[in-house]
């Protein structure tokens, strides 16, 4: 090392260095392009499809003029508010231990557990609880099936965004709170949480929509649907598996429609993800 | 640090009071026994998905064994079970996708943290943090529809005439090109797993102590020598760790691959223009063939392997990010 530095003419490092400089400047412009290019073209090919049938109607046989994903919008929201139901409590309880109490063994366990939980192959989870409570308990493809796969999907991302949100939270209000003879459970359900509430919420509202956008475990456990169905016992749409079918059919029409769903999914991601931001950048 | 912060709460929660009011003792400790409880659920389930799937594909581990691994016969009316072509798909995509993210995104993240003005930081990383989130079904229409016609109309066959007259590497460019293939779907893949890589890689490279570089600095050296001799091999655990969580979510990605790999068992080949299966693609395109009982045992025994690899490189990974946190011996200021 001190020799080849010793060694090279000023100049000869001078050029090596500006020539990295460019080099590494390009690459993180190629990233950056590559992203505005799928973005620019997704809003390009999806814009026409959005009309009003587009919300309002389900999807028609080919050949009828208008349809929508109507069906698919009600199963992924309905779908999202039980995974929801069951993943948001585990998550911010799981979270609440691993900030406010977790110590020792089991704590650092259930942390790279959480972590592990975090990196299972989405397709993974779609085939256990394929395996579970489509072949074995249930008996057939169903919405409760798709909604217990996204909770599993989303457990592990909430508990991380809301224990860091937590330890954000600084220790002086939980001092004030204990100063004024407030038991810990008090102060962790009454001061800790609403302190940090405005990131936790969006934070879960992202990876429930992140979640939202998952399709091998929904294809997996939920199958889709043409049609309008409230019930989670039998098989619901849902929006990413409707862009798959229009995606992979040969019809022109449909195919717009799958960019109009994409655009759809990206531009409730993208605002989730840019309120996240906000509001961590706000804690720290 | 957490723990000096956490020592005050300690105390006045757990220090000896003389009267403790009875009921507020036993709803604290009944809220921190129902939070305990709660945050058991993430390691039954983890212990439950592992010991479900273990169970379900009994029946194809007992019949097939290693058989299953190294076979490379897939036929499910003849009850053959190898997945050998599955798991190599997986394993070309997997790399071919490493090979082209990774040096993009080491460059863009030490443009990142090393050279990008202030102000561009914070809207460049939010834009990769974008693109992580973007769900795969778009990667996946994109590949399909803007990717595939490219790669098949120019690309492929450039590769082609530049590497079929060299001998080895032309076993690489061989067959037709149909824009279906490994090497689409690794090109879709490194898309994917760009931003998981860079977003590690920068975390890692933000996490070198700033003495390291002005001292490299203050001896005389350009900025791209304090990258190369000082940066550089602070972060390569990190560095190593960001590539190992991209390749596992390279092997677990699932529509984007199914819409752009051709989904054919063929045998294995090296080209980079041949149609195939991933472990993942094989998956999702044959669950609902799955009527017999060992057919099923099979798929899930392919999603226990799949689980079983990303979970060893996300425990490596883990490892090694927290080396880096630590730092390298005798380097800590």
């Amino acid at each position: 090392m001190n020799t080849s530095l010793s060694q090279a003419s000023l100049s000869r490092r001078m050029l090596i260095n500006g020539a990295m400089t460019l080099l590494l400047t390009l690459c993180a412009l190629l990233a950056a392009s590559v992203l505005l290019a799928i973005l620019v073209y997704v809003t390009i090919q999806g814009l026409p499809a959005l009309n009003l049938a587009f919300f309002t109607e389900r999807p028609l046989p080919y050949g009828e003029v208008g349809g929508g994903v109507a069906p698919a919008l009600l199963g992924t929201l309905t779908m999202l508010g039980v995974a929801g139901l069951i993943g948001v409590p585990l998550g911010i309880a799981t979270a609440i231990y691993l900030a406010e109490y977790g110590r020792g063994m089991l704590a650092s366990l259930i942390r790279f557990v959480v972590d592990l939980l975090a990196g299972v192959p989405s397709i993974v989870v779609g085939v256990f609880v394929w395996a579970w409570l489509v072949r074995q308990v249930v008996g057939n493809f169903s919405g409760l099936a798709g909604a217990v796969a996204l909770a599993i999907l989303v457990i592990p991302i909430v508990t991380r965004t809301t224990e860091e949100l937590i330890r954000l939270v600084p220790d002086s209000l939980r001092e004030a709170s204990y100063a004024l003879g407030t038991r810990r459970w008090r102060t962790i359900l009454f001061v800790v949480l609403p302190t940090a509430r405005a990131g936790i919420v969006t934070g879960t509202v992202l990876a429930l929509a992140r979640a939202g956008g998952e399709t091998a475990p929904l294809l997996l456990t939920t199958l889709g649907n043409q049609f309008f169905n409230l019930d989670l016992r039998q098989p619901m749409a849902a929006l990413p598996l409707q862009i798959y079918s229009y995606a992979v059919s040969p019809y022109e029409d449909w195919h717009t429609k799958a960019w109009g769903g994409a655009l759809l999914l990206i531009a409730v991601i993208g605002a989730f993800s840019l309120l996240t931001r906000v509001f961590s950048a706000r804690g720290k | 640090m957490s723990q000096l912060q956490a020592s005050p709460r300690n105390l006045i929660t757990h220090g000896h009071r003389p009267r403790l009011r009875a009921r507020q003792f036993t709803l604290d400790s009944g809220f921190e026994f129902v939070v305990r409880a709660l945050a058991l659920v993430p390691l039954a389930l983890m212990i439950g998905i592992v010991a479900l799937l273990l169970l379900n594909a009994s029946l194809a581990i007992v019949r097939y064994g290693f058989h299953f691994l190294l076979d490379s016969m897939w036929d499910p009316v003849f009850e053959q079970f190898g997945a050998a072509p599955f798991i190599f798909g997986t394993v070309f995509t997997s790399l071919i996708a490493l090979i082209v993210a990774l040096p993009i995104a080491l460059g863009a993240a030490l443009f990142l943290s090393e050279y990008a003005p202030a102000w561009l930081r914070e809207p460049l990383a939010f834009m990769i943090e974008l693109l992580a989130a973007i769900p795969s079904i778009i990667y996946g229409l994109w590949g399909l529809f803007v990717l595939a016609p490219i790669m098949r109309g120019s690309v492929e066959p450039l590769l082609k005439n530049l590497l079929a007259p060299i001998p080895v590497v032309s076993a690489l460019v061989e067959g037709p090109t149909i824009g279906r293939d490994f090497l689409i779907a690794g090109i879709i893949l490194a898309i994917m797993i760009l931003p998981t890589i860079l977003s590690i890689a920068r975390a890692v490279l933000q996490a070198v102590p700033q003495a390291q570089r002005e001292g490299m600095l203050s001896l005389g050296a350009t900025p791209w020598e304090t990258i190369q001799h000082v940066v550089l091999p602070y972060a390569r655990p990190g560095i190593l760790a960001a590539s190992l969580l991209g390749l596992a979510r390279a092997l677990g990605e699932t529509m984007a691959v199914t819409m752009v790999i051709g989904n054919s068992s063929s045998k294995i080949s090296p080209s980079l223009f041949t149609p195939g299966y991933t472990i993942a693609s094989a998956i999702a395109n044959q669950f609902t063939e799955a009527d017999k009982a060992v057919y099923f045992s099979a798929i899930v025994e392919l999603a226990l392997v799949l689980l079983l690899v990303a979970m060893t490189m996300n425990v490596l990974a883990r490892l090694l990010i927290a080396r880096v946190s630590r730092g390298p011996k005798g380097a800590r200021l």
